[in-house]
């Protein structure tokens, strides 16, 4: 709009109060375009994208209950004699940390309430950024054009662990303490620069009298800052890109079907965190998490049986659990050139770890190097249509799950009353098997509920109506699915396998060769969607059965 | 019925979509027709969940005027005679509340959305994320900008930059050389070394009093300290992580110590530091009947009749021995500090050891 045409026109003058105040700052910061712009933009809806919103609440409400928690926080490693209103650590020497924690428990009102809505909050944020990050594996959200939303939601988790895990470590008791000496182990065994990283994180020798002031910062400062970044970093890819959206009828790459924004999308997302909160704090209430008071304060000597770490660093510590030490006669640490491999420490550490997340971040880049498949991809797909990718991450998931129940081995021994190293035996050779037999039986359910929907789609729905046709013959009523239904059954890609071409040069690379086999690997098995040409044939094949559906829908129009 | 699963491959390009380019398929139908809801047709239904959003939205006051009673009512802090009771009590309260509060708020909104707010599902166009016209724009802008700087015609400029930014980094990363001192011996050394010739005696943690042998009986097991550290001002924690000691009797006839070390114990009284050699925690599980020490973090398992072999779990090194014997009072004594490094293998593990017993 030209300076000339903005003096002629009237200028708008509101009537009440607050238009003039809005007024003013609209004229100001250009309200009016953003609200236009987004006021009505359409978001599609599905219980299973709640999961994103759920981490992105219990970061904001990890940023309240936090905040509340420093005013009252005191990180000092310093000596201190308790002195506080529990009776049952007395006098007893411990640091500043703890006793501020205890204090915070005890003497501030509301303060146990508190560090509960913490560190439930805290636990739940790293479970629904999982829980979400599964449902974007499974639906293929991660394709083009996310490939990059996709790492940053993996950057989002490693640094929601790294968040956890500082606070974790904050209260300095026994538990934590625990913890803290067996991150010092294992930064202990890397080689060249373990022991230097060691000295220059604590300080000097472990514990000494730094750690807790050091990872106080780490926590309230940096990974909170970084956590903030990448959430905007995610949100401002999401607006880029528009949500993603379940496949059905009317929903297609080049639309975006749903609820606007304003008023009942917001509603519902708004609402949604009140919800969150809610059920937050109903936890805190009842349940109780890391009692620290009856852990004590933080002692090299005393540890106790059955201890657990927080649920995400669980699969660390199961892998730590599952290596052998020694098998036979063979130690996994020796001494090379003078100098000491740990390697029963350094490989559960590491590798498994390593190898989740660099498949992960890699995963988009690989699957479309299989499938060639630069496409923009809006709609998802249902992850029995893309059985060997829900194979994939089944495989992927349960190999976690099996480190994570390892980190439980003890607890499921003295539970279930059998012997510990037998539920590590089984676990050890889980840890091979487990991926194995998840990707086979995954990949067999989910062609099988293909096949499943197809039949569905063909010839109707089982009613459970049985009929008995004049010449005695016992048949059950399908009924026909109406058109909608059927799309959402039918409409799906199903591509083949791609083989091997030339490059430029003419020539099959040995890569080219290595990409078609596993192109072979994902579709050979595929299940084509029902066609129309098949309805029509399925239908033209029972005379009888046609028969009887065609008078059944007679007598449900003449209802 | 036919075949489930057309194999037939596609030639038809980059993408593998056989089966539907060539074969006929389901069009879509578009979006199913709008079905109306209860309070779109009946205004008293309308009316009722007004009513139901309007009691959420009331329990939230109520959940609120919990909290706040709850707070101010119950009083924590010293002189107040609070007990644990009244603390989870007001726990409970305060979580009660303000669950109610937020609950009411939350799902108020969410039903009046979904009773009241229209439900009509929209659709909405998406639009490329770049469009081609736009990146000739960009690339255009790009060259133009690097024209104006004359960065590929002085590459003199460009490389002394190039080299003055690859080095400017590196005292961000020389300032935090003070974060810790540079690891020297101390992780080859705990207390249990002899300070100006006398031996130090084994005494109980976390008391520090010392222990005579003939308290210690078949069968038993004590945590130990060594004597002084109770007193250390400074670092106390540091030196109790690498000189804590479990201490043990058995039959003498079940000790196979190798030689070198018949010495080591005193009448089958036998004691091993506590640390792991896996990643440090406290091995305090002691199975008296096998003779089995178990640490309860990762479960590695050491037999105490093997001079504290790995028999099970990640850990790799056996937990090593204290050198002990019983002074001129029948107190037991560490002859010397331990001949290894205590705890979680380092790098310089190897080359710390080999300076302690040369």
């Amino acid at each position: 709009m030209s300076a000339a045409s903005t003096a002629e026109a009237p200028a708008y003058v509101a009537k009440t109060k607050a238009g003039r105040i809005t007024d003013f700052v609209d004229e100001r910061v250009g309200g009016s375009g953003i609200l236009r712009e987004f006021g009505r933009k359409v978001f599609p809806d599905h219980w299973s994208f709640m999961f994103g919103e759920v981490a992105l609440y219990s970061f904001v409400i990890l940023l309240l209950s936090g905040t509340f928690l420093t005013f009252f926080f005191d990180p000092s490693m310093a000596e201190t004699h308790y002195d506080g209103s529990f009776t049952g650590l007395q006098n007893v020497e411990m640091s500043v940390a703890y006793s501020s924690s205890l204090d915070i428990s005890f003497d501030v009102r509301g303060g146990l309430f508190m560090r509960q809505v913490h560190h439930w909050a805290a636990l739940l944020f790293v479970a629904s950024i999982a829980v979400h990050m599964l449902r974007v594996f499974f639906t293929g959200a991660f394709r083009k054009p996310r490939e990059l939303n996709w790492v940053v939601g993996g950057v989002l988790l490693i640094l929601a662990m790294a968040a956890g895990f500082t606070g974790y470590s904050l209260p300095d008791d026994l538990l934590s303490g625990n913890g803290l000496r067996i991150i010092d182990g294992v930064i202990k065994s890397i080689p060249v620069i373990g022991t230097y990283i060691s000295f220059f994180l604590f300080g000097g020798e472990f514990p000494g009298t730094v750690i807790i002031g050091r990872l106080y910062m780490l926590h309230i400062l940096l990974v909170p800052a970084l956590i903030l970044l990448m959430i905007v970093l995610h949100l401002f890819m999401v607006v880029v890109h528009k949500h993603t959206q379940y496949p059905g009828p009317g929903r297609n790459d080049g639309n975006v079907v749903g609820y606007p924004l304003g008023p009942v999308y917001a509603a519902k997302a708004g609402g949604f965190f009140f919800i969150v909160f809610g059920v937050i704090a109903l936890m805190a209430a009842f349940f109780t998490i890391n009692p620290i008071w009856n852990y004590g304060p933080y002692d090299p000597s005393p540890v106790s049986a059955g201890t657990q770490p927080d649920w995400y660093i669980g699969f660390v510590d199961g892998a730590l659990r599952l290596m052998p030490g020694v098998i036979g006669d063979f130690h996994f640490e020796y001494v090379i050139f003078g100098y000491v491999l740990t390697l029963n420490v350094l490989l559960p550490a590491l590798v498994p770890a390593g190898i989740l997340f660099t498949v992960m971040f890699m995963y988009p880049w690989i699957e479309r190097w299989i499938t060639k498949d630069n496409r923009e991809h809006h709609v998802l797909d249902r992850p029995r249509n893309a059985p060997t990718r829900t194979a994939i991450g089944m495989a992927g998931f349960t190999w976690y799950c099996v480190m994570w129940a390892a980190a439980g081995s003890d607890l499921i021994a003295t539970h279930f009353n059998v012997s510990l190293n037998d539920v590590t035996y089984w676990l050890r050779a889980l840890f091979f098997i487990g991926p194995v037999l998840a990707f086979i039986v995954t990949k067999r359910v989910a062609l099988a509920l293909q096949r499943k929907d197809r039949e569905i789609a063909l010839h109707g729905r089982e009613t459970g109506r049985i009929v008995r046709l004049p010449h005695g013959e016992f048949i059950e009523v399908h009924a026909p699915l109406d058109e909608y239904k059927r799309y959402k059954l039918v409409g799906f890609e199903s591509p083949a396998p791609l083989p091997a071409v030339p490059n430029e040069h003419g020539i099959v690379t040995r890569k080219e060769k290595r990409r078609a086999a596993l192109s072979k690997l994902f579709f050979e098995d595929r299940v084509a969607p029902a066609t129309p040409a098949e309805l029509e044939a399925a239908h033209g094949h029972h005379g009888p059965h046609e028969a009887v559906e065609a008078a059944d829908e007679q007598r449900s129009l003449t209802h | 019925m036919g075949n489930h699963s057309d194999g037939s491959p596609n030639h038809s390009g980059t993408v593998a979509t056989a089966g539907q380019n060539e074969v006929e398929k389901f069009q879509d139908p578009g979006l199913p027709p709008h079905r109306l809801r209860l309070a779109d047709t009946d205004p008293r239904a309308a009316k009722r969940a007004e009513r139901q959003v309007a009691l959420l939205f009331g329990l939230s006051v109520v959940g609120t005027f919990i909290f706040l009673v709850a707070y101010f009512v119950i009083d924590l802090g010293e002189g107040s005679g609070a007990t644990i009771a009244d603390i989870r009590l007001q726990n409970a309260l305060l979580g009660l509340g303000t669950a109610f509060a937020m609950l009411g708020i939350g799902t108020g909104i969410v039903h009046w959305a979904k009773a009241l707010m229209p439900d009509h599902e929209v659709s909405e166009e998406r639009h490329a994320v770049r469009y081609e016209e736009d990146r000739q724009a960009a690339v255009r802008i790009v060259d133009d900008i690097v024209e104006e700087t004359g960065i590929k015609r002085r590459p003199l400029i460009r490389n002394t930059l190039l080299g003055a930014v690859a080095l400017a980094p590196l005292p961000a990363i020389a300032i935090f050389g003070d974060l810790g001192p540079r690891p020297d011996k101390a992780l080859a050394h705990t207390m249990w070394a002899p300070e100006d010739g006398k031996l130090k005696r084994l005494t109980r943690d976390p008391d520090g009093t010392p222990i005579k042998a003939s308290d210690v009986t078949i069968g038993s097991a004590f945590h130990v300290i060594p004597e002084g550290l109770n007193e250390l001002h400074e670092g106390k924690l540091n030196e109790k992580a690498k000189a804590v000691v479990l201490l043990m009797r058995l039959d003498p006839e079940s000790l196979n110590p190798s030689p070198g070390r018949e010495d080591w114990g005193y009448n089958g009284i036998v004691a091993y530091s506590k640390i792991c050699t896996h990643v440090g925690c406290p091995v305090a599980l002691y199975e008296q009947q096998t003779h089995h020490l178990l640490c309860p973090c990762h479960q590695s398992t050491f037999d105490l009749t093997k001079e504290c072999k790995v028999i099970f779990g990640p850990a790799s090194r056996p937990l090593p021995q204290l050198p002990i014997a019983v002074d001129d009072e029948g107190y037991l004594v560490a002859t010397s500090d331990f001949n290894e490094p205590v705890g979680p293998s380092y790098w310089e593990r190897d080359e710390h050891e080999r300076s302690i017993n040369s």
